[in-house]
């Protein structure tokens, strides 16, 4: 009997009916969890008892030195890598080791690679056109109209990220920290959940830090944000909570004056500038 | 609506009323002037005009895929053969117990060989509808198969041209075979009406030249309507950072596939006209080297502009009636010697001359200079 009412409670989905696309399950505060995630590339261990939570809303920083784990993290997190033990939780509905790169990118992870890549040959506005949520298949996109809500949105973002006086102007022509933000931009055209973003300031000057650091906090909140980044300047100015990633695991966690205190960090990274 | 977005251009609009205006004009000096008017135009130039609007046609579809997709075809040639085999098999079929031998069903080339029955292939075309489904299928499923298989291995650049190259080639090896039943090295000729209409009157030829700049007007707005939509920018996209372009979500395989197949339908057609007005399709037209002769007139034109692939088809052409006239061995050199002034003094070619790009949005389709030496 009991069976048969839950089989005819309309107010509940089964698990199998629900669509793919379910919403990001955040009830519980982490939007990211990884526990105990192993990577080995031909022996070397990459990624070594991993564990990490990233908060819903949170701006987290990730340090370490070179070979710590910090690609192959933001690898494995969309889907690039797959680890050979461990588990890594969107929400805590979506299993991100069972899902596709294009599934994970189309649940709300957008990354930002070192070097920025736009298309040159079209304007700025037409790039955050391009990067829209959008039905991307050809016959749809032959036929999409700009409407008014897109050109809301990309204005929107357009306002976030400060071009919005070189809407028009080729992408091709923008600075090295223009076109960084600009791609910042097209990732958050896709409206993501969380925003990977790694050394999002190498090659910038003062002036474009500064700019690029008050962004970064401005989207914390909105969205999640991991920014992975060598400058530590740069991560002091934006950083509530960071992260030492060492041989592939954590070294030290908990904020910036704590862990540049922290006698083991000192010792393999901050040693190193102090 | 996609199609009539182009018609809010400057462009668009400055072109088509050239072109039909000079579709009016050569029409209007050829009825009502004068044999000895020094204005009247001959039915013969009537005829080459209309050959110079296939070539156009031609060059548009070629710059739909090498201006805007990055794909450089060096076997466009192989499309446009294939649209004029398929009215020539209609041709064909029209001249009926007209021919030589006085077979009422098959072409002389089939009683010269002693065949007995029509092959299989042949059957259909001697109904107008059916062969017109052909010059757009005929190409289309040739680049849907070719770029299906091209596109899913994600071969692009230069190893694409070799390939669209050896596409070519092949065909034209394959047609030159009497086995192929199309007429082997004499390839498809001789034809008397279509339509019900005498190919051999004025009023017909000026009718297809007429035709024929229609089909370019309509292969330049389906082309024009293409690069202006979103799928256009995201077809540049495709040329300039294709990795990009996919971790967007965009299926790049997909816009090629698409695009291209659109192109080759568009070469497709630009053959189907050629054929009945040069009165013969052989397969010198699947030669490489006349598919390398299209690059360049796109090229001398200017890339990703389309208006340009029309200038530099038509300029081009004129160029080789009148220079194979005067000094017909020295043609090639001049063409190769055009191809480099024009590279490297007007990266851009003859369109970069012509409009100067006043907004962004024009100079976007423009790519990078270097590229059309490629």
């Amino acid at each position: 009997m009991s069976i048969l009412q839950e089989l005819t409670n309309r107010d509940r989905v089964f698990e199998f009916l629900a669509p793919a696309q379910s919403p990001v399950d955040v009830r519980h505060g982490p939007i990211l969890y990884l526990e105990d995630v192993n990577v080995s590339f031909d022996g070397f261990k990459a990624i070594n008892n991993l564990n990490l939570t990233i908060d819903d809303g949170e701006l987290r920083c990730i340090i370490g030195p070179n070979g710590a784990g910090k690609t192959t993290m933001m690898d494995i997190i969309t889907g690039k890598t797959r680890p050979d033990t461990g588990s890594v939780w969107f929400g805590s509905r979506h299993n991100l080791l069972t899902l596709s790169e294009p599934d994970i990118a189309s649940l709300g992870i957008g990354r930002k690679f070192q070097k920025p890549t736009v298309f040159e040959a079209l304007t700025v506005f037409e790039n955050l056109e391009l990067a829209m949520a959008a039905d991307k298949r050809v016959f749809p996109t032959l036929t999409a109209l700009m409407t008014p809500e897109y050109r809301d949105r990309i204005d929107e973002v357009l306002e976030m990220i400060g071009l919005k006086e070189l809407r028009q102007a080729l992408a091709g022509i923008l600075s090295h920290g223009q076109k960084q933000w600009l791609e910042i931009g097209m990732l958050l055209m896709q409206k993501p959940r969380l925003l990977l973003v790694d050394e999002p300031v190498a090659g910038m000057t003062e002036q474009e830090m500064e700019r690029t650091a008050e962004l970064l906090t401005s989207l914390a909140g909105k969205q999640s944000v991991v920014v992975v980044e060598h400058d530590m300047g740069f991560v002091r100015s934006i950083a509530r909570k960071v992260t030492v990633l060492h041989q592939g695991s954590v070294l030290a966690e908990g904020s910036m004056d704590q862990v540049s205190n922290d006698p083991e960090v000192i010792k393999v990274y901050l040693g190193e500038e102090a | 609506m996609w199609l009539m977005r182009p018609l809010q251009e400057r462009s668009t609009r400055i072109f088509l009323g050239v072109l039909f205006a000079s579709l009016a004009l050569v029409s209007v000096l050829h009825v009502f002037m004068p044999q000895d008017s020094a204005l009247y135009v001959s039915a013969y130039t009537v005829t080459l005009l209309g050959k110079y609007l296939c070539y156009a046609l031609l060059a548009v579809a070629v710059d739909l895929v090498w201006g805007y997709l990055g794909i450089l075809s060096l076997g466009h040639g192989a499309f446009f053969a294939l649209g004029g085999y398929a009215m020539g098999m209609y041709l064909m079929r029209q001249i009926g117990d007209r021919g030589v031998y006085g077979d009422p069903l098959l072409p002389d080339f089939m009683v010269f060989l002693n065949w007995q029955e029509l092959p299989w292939y042949w059957l259909g075309f001697d109904m107008a509808w059916f062969a017109f489904v052909m010059v757009l299928l005929a190409p289309g499923i040739l680049a849907l198969v070719f770029g299906f298989l091209a596109f899913r291995s994600r071969v692009t650049g230069v190893y694409l041209s070799i390939i669209t190259q050896a596409l070519t080639f092949a065909l034209m090896l394959a047609f030159f075979r009497n086995e192929m039943g199309l007429g082997g090295n004499n390839g498809l000729t001789d034809f008397k009406d279509m339509l019900g209409f005498d190919l051999r009157t004025d009023a017909t030829r000026l009718g297809l030249f007429i035709a024929t700049g229609i089909a370019l007007a309509m292969g330049y707005l389906i082309c024009r309507g293409i690069v202006t939509s979103k799928l256009g920018r995201v077809s540049v996209a495709c040329r300039d950072a294709e990795a990009r372009t996919r971790f967007l979500g965009y299926r790049v395989e997909r816009v090629q596939l698409f695009v291209f197949v659109v192109s080759a339908m568009l070469a497709g057609v630009a053959g189907a006209l050629y054929v009945p007005q040069v009165g013969i399709i052989n397969p010198s037209e699947f030669s490489p080297l006349f598919s390398i002769e299209v690059v360049v007139w796109v090229a001398l034109g200017g890339r990703a502009t389309l208006y340009g692939a029309v200038i530099g088809a038509i300029l081009v052409n004129y160029g080789k009636t009148v220079f194979t006239g005067i000094m017909p061995d020295a043609w090639l050199f001049a063409l190769g010697g055009l191809f480099v002034l024009v590279t490297v003094f007007l990266p851009k070619g003859i369109a970069g001359l012509l409009f100067k790009p006043r907004k962004s949005s024009d100079a976007s389709n423009t790519p990078p200079a270097k590229e059309a030496t490629a």
